[in-house]
């Protein structure tokens, strides 16, 4: 047995140690951002102070004395700037989260579809991804709006449903008027949807040991649905419905999704979709046609197929570009502002405009986008990692 | 839109990042050393204010307000570049310098006059006040029965908050479509969207004009502001300031002294009043002492654009399409607000 002695490594210069060299480069580049950080916020006070102006937040305590059109929170004139902020905030959201989800349904669908054997549907939506990918958002929000904006006035509005109308006030539906004996009915939504995540992971386990288990989404459902429903009748159903009636100039009473949501939401989601169908298409492409055959060797049937083989193996190359258009149809909802819907841009414009204060607005506006997109990417490479292909 | 979130942007970082200076003259200054007044006017949809022909040339009330200090500044008409905004990217384009001067229906208050704006109104060219225009079948006959109405309005306005505080003074409760393209607002209180579209007088004049039925459009007799509208700068720089002010009183003054495109000529040879003699540059001083390019600029502008009520009753006027009366815009001695301090 011989032991073989290593040889002390030879003194490699600290520039040919890629460690090394890599950290010095790392803390060069920390400070030459510090300076340029330092810099600009030095010059930027000197130019403020040149000219009178003092830096601060005080303004965003003051009433912002003007109105907004919606939110998810009430907001009167009186309220401050800091709230029309939060207001305009809300709003982005809202239509982000909307507009993400039926996006990618949607655009999951066409991508499906523009895979299709049928010739004319496969046709027909690979037109309307050309189209609709290469005009402009903006000309397809004005043509939204201004096609909502044609519908009839209030007073003549097409009744939808019972308590339903439609005009170009928007669409009005009843909706549940709050008082706070619906709190307990909240509460069972969240525990109904609770129990339906551990009641799905107890019935796949049992599915993966004993290959049959009763199937999960009726349970689900009875849990999502059954649980409010079930505190409702034993309170004895407090809740009125609040319906729409026609009054002076408008409708009172129900919710409305005004003629701005709609447009937007409609370009939006339409306008992403279209990208969606394209990564949702590649991602089903590049997997592997062997697998179609294997599974189609099984006895599978096509749509099921493509949901326990295909989709689950495309998701990982779905994914990163994925992202990055739920990124951009969170940026794009700020082209709001030429329609009216006053989410963040919009309310920061007018705050800036009214207060004079284009560098603080733009600050937190700025600081708000980069959170967003921030926790955005996070979630989705959280997910990413999630349905990566685990090498065994 | 977009771009007036670029201006502001741009306003913003020339603070972060752009040099420190500021002396008394350098706007003046460079305006002459460019050669050329960049004036913003409001978009290209302000009747009677601010319109290109199919030449691209503009003409208006406030247009030539910013030629006829062009006249002041450089003796010639044509030398001013015409910038247009809306009224979200106004005040960016004057703070960041891509405008010198705002003839745009802008609205003298003490907010903009002062604190984090530090603009200048060197003086009021005209009295506006805001109104309210409502379709005529809704059968409204005052501001006061409009509760619970939806409200076409600009945003950055005067005009969004007066109508926040009306609303409020009256317990009324209103819903605001805000958008900031004046065409699309107008389509869309066209379109029925609004039940309601308020702005200053005369500009709710000028866009009805361009509605599909004006007819079928009435303004409501409340005025429920005030709104002085004058050409407005950026602080720190007098003789801008006076060359701007003087430019507006020439022009009020010819009209007091009956001086008009057709008699200028004429009377500068003729007059023995003092006061006319000194306006029309025949005794010399006073261009001069306002830092214009002579002493005739007053009679200049006049040749070019006539008084002060010629300019308006050629773009505002009665027999134009907009139909507006003197009102409060009429010299003071016939009852209206307009009174220039003397040039002496
Ligand atoms: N005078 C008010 C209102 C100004 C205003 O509404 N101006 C409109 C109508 S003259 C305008 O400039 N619109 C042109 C545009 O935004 O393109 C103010 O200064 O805030």
């Amino acid at each position: 047995m011989s032991t073989i002695e290593t040889p002390p490594a030879a003194k490699t210069a600290f520039w040919n140690d890629p460690v090394k060299r890599g950290l010095a480069l790392q803390s060069i580049l920390v400070v030459f951002v510090l300076v340029v950080v330092w810099a600009a916020w030095n010059n930027m006070s000197a130019n403020m102070v040149a000219r009178g102006l003092i830096f601060g937040w005080d303004y965003l305590g003051r009433p912002a004395n003007f109105a907004i059109g919606e939110g998810l929170i009430p907001f009167a004139p009186t309220d401050s700037y800091g709230r029309a902020l939060f207001v305009g905030l809300l709003n982005t959201l809202r239509i982000a989260v909307v507009g993400i989800i039926l996006a990618t349904l949607l655009g999951v669908a066409l991508g499906v579809m523009r895979l299709s054997s049928n010739p004319l549907l496969a046709r027909l939506v690979s037109g309307y991804v050309e189209v609709v990918r290469n005009t402009p958002l903006l000309l397809q929000l004005f043509l939204w709006y201004a096609i909502i904006n044609a519908l009839p006035g209030p007073r003549q509005a097409l009744p939808l449903g019972p308590g339903m109308f439609l005009s170009n006030r928007g669409l009005k539906v009843p909706w549940v008027e709050w008082s706070p004996a619906l709190w307990p009915v909240i509460w069972a939504l969240v525990a109904g949807i609770v129990g339906a995540f551990i009641a799905a992971r107890a019935l796949q386990r049992r599915r993966e040991a004993t290959g049959d288990a009763p199937p999960t989404l009726p349970i689900a459902a009875a849990l999502i649905i059954g649980l409010p429903f079930l505190t409702l009748a034993a309170q004895g159903f407090p809740a009125t419905l609040s319906v729409p009636v026609l009054q002076g100039f408008n409708f009172t009473g129900g919710i409305e999704l005004s003629p701005e949501f709609v447009a937007l939401l409609l370009g939006l989601v339409l306008y992403t979709a279209a990208f969606i169908a394209e990564i949702v298409r590649g991602g089903i492409v590049s997997v592997y046609k062997g697998q179609w055959e294997a599974a189609r060797a099984l006895g599978l049937p096509a749509p099921r197929i493509m949901r326990l083989v295909i989709l689950p193996q495309a998701l990982r190359v779905i994914i990163p570009p994925l992202t990055s258009q739920y990124l951009n149809l969170t940026k794009n909802s700020s082209l709001a502002v030429a329609i009216g819907y006053p989410e963040l841009v919009h309310v920061s414009n007018t705050t800036m405009n009214q207060t004079g204060r284009a560098v603080e607005v733009i600050l937190v506006f700025a600081l708000v986008y980069l959170t967003i997109s921030l926790l955005t990417s996070g979630f989705m490479n959280w997910y990413n990692g999630r349905v990566a292909i685990r090498e065994r | 839109m977009i771009r007036n979130f670029v201006l502001a942007g741009l306003a913003a970082a020339a603070f972060v990042f752009g040099p420190t200076a500021a002396e008394a003259g350098r706007d003046l200054d460079a305006i002459k050393a460019r050669g050329t007044l960049r004036c913003g006017v409001q978009g290209p949809s302000n009747p009677g204010f601010g319109v290109p022909n199919a030449q691209g040339v503009w003409g208006g009330f406030n247009v030539e307000v910013c030629r006829a200090i062009a006249i002041a500044i450089f003796n010639d008409p044509s030398k001013v570049e015409f910038v247009p905004v809306t009224t979200q990217s106004r005040f960016p384009a004057l703070t960041n310098g891509e405008v010198d001067v705002l003839s745009s229906n802008t609205t003298w208050t003490l907010t903009r006059d002062t604190g984090v704006n530090r603009f200048n109104f060197p003086a009021i060219v005209f009295y506006d006040g805001q109104a309210i225009m409502v379709p005529r079948r809704l059968n409204v006959t005052s501001a006061r029965g409009l509760n619970g109405a939806t409200v076409c309005v600009q945003p950055g306005t005067t005009t969004e908050l007066n109508l926040a505080d009306f609303f409020r003074q009256h317990n009324m409760t209103f819903r605001p479509v805000v958008i900031e393209a004046l065409d699309e607002l107008r389509r869309a209180y066209d379109q029925g969207r609004c039940d309601i579209f308020t702005n200053d007088f005369a500009a709710l004049a000028a866009q009805r004009t361009l509605l599909s039925n004006p007819r079928d459009h009435v303004i409501l007799p409340e005025r429920i502001s005030k709104e002085p509208l004058a050409p407005t700068i950026r602080q720190g720089d007098e003789e801008f300031t006076n060359i701007v002010a003087w430019t507006v009183f020439a022009l009020i003054d010819a009209e007091e002294f009956g001086i008009t495109q057709a008699n200028v000529d004429q009377i500068a040879g003729s007059a023995t009043d003092p006061r006319i003699r000194r306006l029309l540059g025949v005794e010399p001083g006073m261009g001069t002492a306002i830092g214009a390019a002579n002493d005739q600029y007053a009679r200049t502008i006049i040749k070019a654009f006539g008084n002060y009520g010629e300019m308006f009753e050629r773009h505002l006027g009665v027999n134009t399409p907009l139909g507006l009366e003197r009102g409060h815009n009429n010299i003071w001695t016939k009852g209206g607000l307009l009174y220039a301090p003397p040039a002496r």
